[in-house]
């Protein structure tokens, strides 16, 4: 069965979900009255700018503040004296954090060129610039350390050397988190192999570039609560984490997700609102905080880089014994997402390939560069870079064709995932049943639209003057949705008069669409159009709790929470026909809207609605369910990238590329394409452009969009999406998840392309022209 | 200083400040659509038609503009009716998180009044000074074509 550009493996008539809808918010957008956090600040708004270190290792000895106290304008210089000295993390996770608690709103000592010194607060941006020029800082210097492997050594500088600090594994050698999962017995299982392979791979800072950097209005209503509008993905933690921070009850504070300007990860964490909601609450006046665009790369939460090391036993037929991943990654200076990042990049690409015995074991390590956090794929892409590259080796070694090396050994419908207990989110795990698996599938659509039309490593000919080459090269892989054990999402539908309903949920719209999909589920389950759902999101005054946006968890869990909140309103309308009808609520078919009585009488849900209000046992029917997900039903998804490689330069350019994802069912394929495409675009600045680059001494170089290099229109070709759709049966309407997944296979198939073009084999990311070059004359080409 | 903008067709006497850029007087006057991403004339959010052009107000004086007619996105509608470019960025859900939105949609207009029949590739050189990290442009492309379709239908109606 198929509907337009959807691949569909099991069928269901739908009247609003699997729809083409344009987004609920789209008329707004554009119109231009789509308003994000800085819209909603008044002009008077005071301006706190943050006063960063420009050392990567020092403690702060003396802080004169008196000059940019003298600057008109000036309210108030804040250091690490006058703030609450409260240990959090500044993830944005599940109370209480898997991170450790290693963070202060300020502190006397940095860790790395941009940490937070000091906050100027003043009447607008332009003086409080001005005045943070003029904080007079002592620093002691102290030594630094940038690779993680130096910082595990014996006598490397301590970065967390305060006593106060929780939940650190070993601070005296700079390791924020440890993890060890086996499942069999490894060793034996090598041991026992005709051969084993082993490749080493290399992974990069990647910023996540969001159009809006981070943003943050905090003031106190009339009842002098804190109200915090802000660009976040997750309101609910938000509100608890500055609550803690600032030592007031959860009760006293409000936080407000508005339309936010992307995020990807980034804002998954508390960058300003603690800092921002403390000055509110001390001065009692409105606050704006924004990050300029340098501040945003370095100042924020980039993707951590890794070392990842895979290790694998293959008999002669191809058959995988044991397979192994080792992973040194960089947290950074704090250990944000710190053991769950890494607890990922193993538990979301090991299960791919099936093996008797699996082992991960990976630390995270402190460094004196910017804190790594939660960046799209959280730990998966760089998993995959590793472990599918490593894969087209090991196949290509053999002698085998990588696909059906890949192919003898791949993860199938039935299977249980075998390191999914062992390794949980940075804890033991919850069981996973591989129920859908679309697999093949993705690999007939996105291999059957890439490539095959010359043989690999023929040039193309562009001219006299250039000698390229062409290959093709691809990728697979399987992601998670959700956390299982740690999601929640709460939902409200509320009836009105006239048959409409507001969805009320704490879910957190990105630009993704969910506040789109969400009422479309309503819609479905309420039997009305899209028009007939105003929907609410992200306010934690009005909207039930959700842990928020991350995980590729929105569609499957909250959308979960829609549906029972949705179906426990219908029942209740049900016994408002049934009485209305004078027949038994259960001889009530429920169709299209309408409610039909078993002598063929129709009631329709409008007529009910208002009937619920005006007839004779008025009430407000609004109802709350919410959804604890103990599930992680994998997204599977292909990747084929065609490159040209130029001989001369080093330059490489994807020519055509095409990936297909099996998300479980698209409730609105155009928003689904919308992430697949985006995330191939992503994928395409992770392998061949973007890296935070460091001088000596750790200070960024590249922080602004001329010198980072995200793609533009130019850079990319018409990429190809594909939706594959399963019908997961623990889904709402079939769904799995998609906002991640399609990260994961991109950079792998580039290599892999690259390889195949060039024979030449990158392991390092990403594969700028320098880097290819290199390697291109290295092998004489 | 004075300066005398018309800003979607309204003339106006604005006061700035010798080194305020366009962007922040914008948006001092609300028009809040025209939006602040880099500051260095990167990222295309700041995007406004100036005469009918396409600038990057980040990285222009307000001063410069004396004397112009500006169009912001709030300007582009008329009479509540969606411009063409706004109407198939909706049909085929070409915005995502919408913060490029305003000036990828101006930008698409100028290149529709100069190039009523653009192909892809012009399509792509034109959107180039606009960057979305959302969408990887197919979607915003597709609108495009797909706008320049109406617009052509449109004018063979008049005609």
């Amino acid at each position: 069965m198929k509907h337009e550009g959807v691949t569909v493996m099991a069928g269901a008539d739908f009247r609003v979900v699997s729809k083409r809808l344009p987004k609920v918010d789209g008329r707004s957008i554009v119109l231009g009255e789509a308003r994000y956090t800085k819209d909603f600040a008044g002009e008077d708004a005071l301006f706190a700018k943050i006063v960063r270190s420009p050392h990567a290792h020092a403690r702060l000895k003396k802080i004169d503040r008196t000059e940019a106290l003298a600057v008109p304008g000036v309210e108030l210089v804040l250091t690490h004296e006058d703030v609450p000295r409260i240990p959090f993390t500044t993830a944005g996770q599940n109370y209480p954090e898997p991170s450790p608690y290693d963070t202060f709103m300020l502190d006397s000592k940095v860790r790395f060129v941009g940490d937070r010194v000091a906050v100027v607060v003043a009447r607008d941006r332009l003086t409080a610039e001005r005045a943070a020029r003029l904080v007079r800082v002592e620093y002691e210097i102290l030594p630094a350390v940038y690779d993680p492997e130096a910082a595990m050594r014996e006598g490397a500088p301590v970065i967390h050397d305060e006593p106060d600090a929780t939940g650190i594994h070993e601070a005296s050698r700079n390791i924020a988190a440890s993890i060890y999962a086996e499942v069999g017995d490894v060793d034996a299982e090598l041991g026992k192999a005709d051969f084993v392979f082993e490749h080493t791979y290399f992974s990069q800072y990647e910023q996540q570039v969001p159009m809006e950097p981070h943003v943050t209005y905090a003031y106190l209503d009339e009842s002098g609560r804190l109200v915090i509008i802000t660009a976040t993905q997750v309101p609910f933690h938000v509100r608890r984490i500055v609550a803690r921070v600032n030592d007031v009850p959860i009760s006293r504070v409000r936080v407000i997700k508005p339309r936010i300007g992307g995020a990807f990860g980034v804002k998954q964490e508390v960058i300003l609102e603690d800092l921002c909601g403390h000055i509110a609450l001390r001065t009692g006046k409105p606050v704006l905080m924004e990050l300029s665009r340098e501040e945003e790369f370095y100042g924020t939460r980039p993707r951590h880089p890794m070392k990842l090391t895979c290790r694998t036993g293959v008999m002669k037929d191809g058959t995988i014994t044991a397979n192994e991943m080792r992973v040194i990654a960089n947290t950074g200076s704090y250990g944000s997402h710190g053991l769950t990042v890494p607890s990922n990049t193993g538990s979301k690409s090991l299960p791919l390939y099936r093996a008797r015995a699996m082992r991960y074991v990976a630390e995270a390590v402190y460094t004196n560069l910017p804190v790594a956090g939660a960046f799209r794929g959280y730990g998966a892409p760089q998993g995959y870079f590793a472990m599918e590259c490593h894969m087209d080796e090991v196949a290509r070694e053999m002698g085998m064709d990588p696909l059906e090396f890949k192919r003898r050994n791949l993860v199938r419908a039935g299977d249980v995932d075998p390191i999914a207990v062992k390794l949980g989110e940075g804890k033991e795990g919850f069981e996973r049943e591989i129920r859908t698996c679309g697999i093949e599938e993705c690999i007939r659509l996105a291999g059957g639209a890439v490539g095959g039309k010359e043989p690999p490593g023929a040039g193309s000919g562009a001219g006299p003057f250039t000698r390229t080459r062409r290959g093709v090269g691809f990728a697979l892989c399987m992601h998670g949705t959700g956390i299982p054990g740690d999601d929640m999402a709460g939902a409200t539908v509320k009836v009105n008069e006239d048959g409409s309903f507001n969805l009320l949920i704490g879910a957190t719209d990105l630009g993704t669409g969910s506040d789109t999909i969400l009422g479309q589920m309503a819609a479905e389950v309420l039997g009305v159009s899209l028009d007939d759902v105003v929907v609410y999101s992200s306010d934690t005054d009005f909207t039930p709790f959700d842990v928020g946006a991350y995980a590729s968890s929105t569609t499957y869990v909250s959308g979960t929470a829609v549906v029972r909140a949705a179906e426990k309103v219908r029942e209740k309308l049900r016994l408002v026909a049934a009485d209305l009808a004078g027949v038994a609520a259960e001889s009530l078919v429920f169709e299209g809207g309408k409610f039909r009585t078993p002598d063929g009488r129709s009631l329709d849900i409008r007529d009910v609605a208002l009937k619920s209000f005006y007839g004779e046992s008025k009430q407000q029917i609004s109802e709350t369910a919410s959804f604890l997900n103990l599930d992680c039903p994998p997204p599977f998804g292909a990747c084929f990238a065609e490159v040209e490689v130029d001989l001369d330069t080093g330059m490489v350019r994807v020519t055509d590329i095409a990936s297909a994802v099996d998300v479980g069912r698209a409730i609105n394929p155009d928003l689904v394409e919308g992430q697949i495409v985006g995330s191939v675009a992503m994928g395409i600045g992770y392998a061949l452009t973007e890296e935070m680059l460091f001088s000596a001494e750790g200070r960024m170089l590249n922080a602004s969009l001329l010198d980072y290099k995200i793609a533009s229109s130019l850079d990319l070709p018409d990429i190809k999406a594909f939706i594959v759709e399963t019908v997961e049966p623990s889904g709402p309407f079939g769904v799995k998840s998609v906002g991640e997944v399609g990260m994961d296979p991109i950079a792998p198939a580039i290599a892999n392309a690259v390889f195949n073009a060039t024979g030449v084999r990158l392991r390092e990311l990403p594969m700028t022209p320098e880097r290819v070059l290199a390697a291109l004359r290295e092998a004489g080409l | 200083m004075r300066i005398r903008i018309t800003v979607n067709g309204r003339d106006l006497d604005v006061e700035a400040s010798a080194g305020e850029t366009l962007v922040e007087v914008l948006r001092r006057l609300g028009f809040k659509s025209v939006k602040d991403g880099c500051y260095t004339g990167t990222c295309g959010g700041c995007t406004v038609l100036l005469d009918g052009r396409p600038v990057a107000s980040c990285i222009m004086l307000a001063a410069q503009a004396d004397g112009s007619s500006i169009t912001t996105l709030e300007g582009l509608a008329r009479d509540g009716r969606l411009h063409p470019v706004q109407e198939a960025f909706l049909e085929v859900n070409a915005p995502q998180c919408g913060f490029c939105s305003p000036g990828m949609i101006l930008t698409a207009v100028a290149l529709l009044r100069r190039n009523p029949d653009p192909t892809r590739e012009e399509i792509r050189e034109a959107l180039a000074g606009n960057t979305c990290r959302c969408s990887g442009y197919v979607k915003i492309v597709e609108a495009v074509s797909l706008a320049a379709e109406k617009m052509r239908g449109r004018a063979g109606d008049e005609a």
